[in-house]
């Protein structure tokens, strides 16, 4: 299998604090990874890197075969679907769903460019898929939690990735938003044979698909490998403990 | 009446009235969405520091006011990632650091002040061929980014995390539009003022804010909000002699209060609460 993503003791740092630490891993194309922790252990950093969002002061970051580099990485974002924690958005603010989950197809679309009836139907089939089609003229900061994020989730599926990140998209919703957040996951991960990194501290978040786990702490990771291995009494005792 | 329509120089005022309200409509648009109003402040007291300069040095004051805009425009967005500090902080330090050189230039002049002081105040009654020239110009490139980049724009005015994870060129984005911001305080530094654009700036655009969730309708309501002061602005200035700058910044706090009192959104919003 090749490597989707690939770090190389990747360290990040915001003055004093360092929020990741040597870190080295890599996960393979259509890898459902999830990254669990508590707070404060890294896991946004970590997915802000991936995506090029994030600063590295050392180490290697390689992301779809390709070495992350200031030059290149625009292009490559445009492959990397990101479905931010749930950002608060004004009531008032004048943008209405469908045109959220348009900006999807931006990056892909390119500047000077017009949208296509191809990105139209792009935009309409993930809109379908994730069950938001009735709230396409619904101004965005009008929607419940779960909406927000289904329409975030649509707009990151718009963009047609090979990756797919996830940071907290369940975090505030109720249990059967949860479920129906993961749901949609576990799809859309199926259906458009996606790598999927999803970052969580709610163990029963992680949808069943999730094949390989990576466990972080104070920036570190402490422990990785398969579901069975990691999600046992004892290693989750000891990454909750004192954290 | 019939001599007022017939003089050139009533209607480069009209010319003027309309470009610049357009014109800072426009750029207002994107300052209220980006949540920088302060950046019209800063923008205005560089351009003014740079006409001070400019008249000290024997440059073209306009010229090098819009030198100092962009420079302004170049350091906000930078300081504020470089130094990882909140635009709205970087925009306070570029705002004192202007203040500061606009008044040492005051002081190292020689003789009257008054044409320094004129870039303040502005007046839109004296306006000259040229001053429309560079208005209209100014007016096309802020409308033509805006018709070119429009669907960029507004993932970058949404958010610009999002829009920079979607693989658009955000920060090429957010720096063009903070230097047409200064740009066009530049182009109406002589008809309106440094001082008195900043409320051209940000009370057209709060206005159309308020009614409307389209963005493309909130350009237009703000750029047609902008236009109405200018002109009514001249207007009353005309019948009662009344100052234009001021009446210009009067008529757009007027037109916010009542786009603020019919707004549909607070009606909504009240709605949803009973």
């Amino acid at each position: 299998m090749s490597c989707a993503v690939g770090l190389k003791r990747v360290s990040v740092s915001y003055y004093h604090h360092v929020a990741l630490s040597d870190v080295s891993l890599s996960f393979h194309k259509g890898d459902f990874v999830g990254v669990i922790g508590p707070n404060g252990a890294g896991k946004t950093t970590l997915l802000t890197i991936i995506n090029g969002l994030g600063r590295v002061r050392a180490g290697e970051v390689e992301i779809l075969g390709q070495k992350a580099g200031c030059g290149r990485f625009r292009r490559l974002r445009q492959r990397i679907g990101y479905v931010p924690q749930n950002i608060n958005v004004d009531p008032r603010a004048p943008v209405n769903c469908r045109e959220a989950v348009m900006m999807g197809r931006l990056g892909r679309i390119g500047v000077l460019r017009s949208v296509t009836a191809g990105d139209s139907q792009v935009v309409d089939r993930m809109m379908k898929l994730t069950g938001i089609m009735h709230l396409s003229d619904r101004p965005v900061g009008q929607i419940s939690g779960g909406e927000r994020q289904k329409v975030a989730l649509a707009r990151a599926l718009a963009q047609e990735p090979d990756v797919l990140l996830l940071d907290e998209p369940t975090t505030n919703l109720d249990p059967l938003a949860v479920d129906e957040m993961k749901r949609l996951v576990v799809r859309a991960y199926r259906e458009f044979e996606l790598t999927v990194v999803m970052v969580t501290h709610q163990l029963e978040h992680l949808p069943e698909a999730c094949n390989k786990v990576v466990m972080m702490k104070h920036g570190r990771i402490v422990a990785s490998g398969t579901r069975e291995e990691m999600l046992v009494p004892e290693k989750l005792g000891s990454l909750f403990a004192d954290a | 009446m019939p001599d007022l329509l017939n003089s050139a120089l009533f209607w480069r005022q009209v010319a003027a009235a309309v470009l610049g309200g357009a014109a800072c409509g426009t750029v207002g648009v994107w300052v209220i969405m980006m949540r920088i109003p302060f950046v019209g402040v800063a923008m205005s007291h560089a351009a003014f520091a740079g006409a001070v300069y400019g008249l000290l040095l024997g440059v073209n004051p306009l010229l090098a006011a819009a030198a100092a805009c962009v420079i302004a425009s170049v350091l906000i967005g930078p300081l504020a990632e470089r130094a990882d500090v909140p635009p709205n902080v970087s925009i306070g330090i570029i705002f004192s650091l202007v203040l500061g050189l606009a008044f040492l230039g005051i002081g190292l002049m020689t003789g009257a002040r008054t044409k320094a002081f004129s870039y303040i105040w502005g007046n839109i009654l004296v306006v000259s061929s040229q001053d429309v020239l560079v208005m209209a110009l100014m007016t096309a490139v802020v409308l033509g980014f805006l018709l070119l980049f429009f669907k960029e724009t507004r993932a970058v005015l949404f958010d610009r995390e999002v829009a920079r994870a979607v693989g658009i060129p955000e920060r090429a984005l957010f720096f063009a539009m903070l230097i047409l911001c200064g740009l066009t305080v530049t182009a109406n530094l002589n008809t309106i003022g440094g001082l008195l654009i900043f409320s051209l700036i940000v009370n057209p655009p709060s206005a159309a804010y308020q009614l409307t969730y389209r963005l493309s309708t909130m350009f237009l309501l703000s750029a047609c909000f902008g236009v109405g002061s200018c002109l009514v602005g001249l207007l009353v200035s005309y019948l009662t002699d009344a100052p234009s700058g001021a009446v210009i910044i009067i008529a757009s706090s007027v037109c916010f209060g009542l786009a603020l009192a019919f707004s549909p959104k607070r009606r909504r919003a009240r709605l949803q609460i009973t």
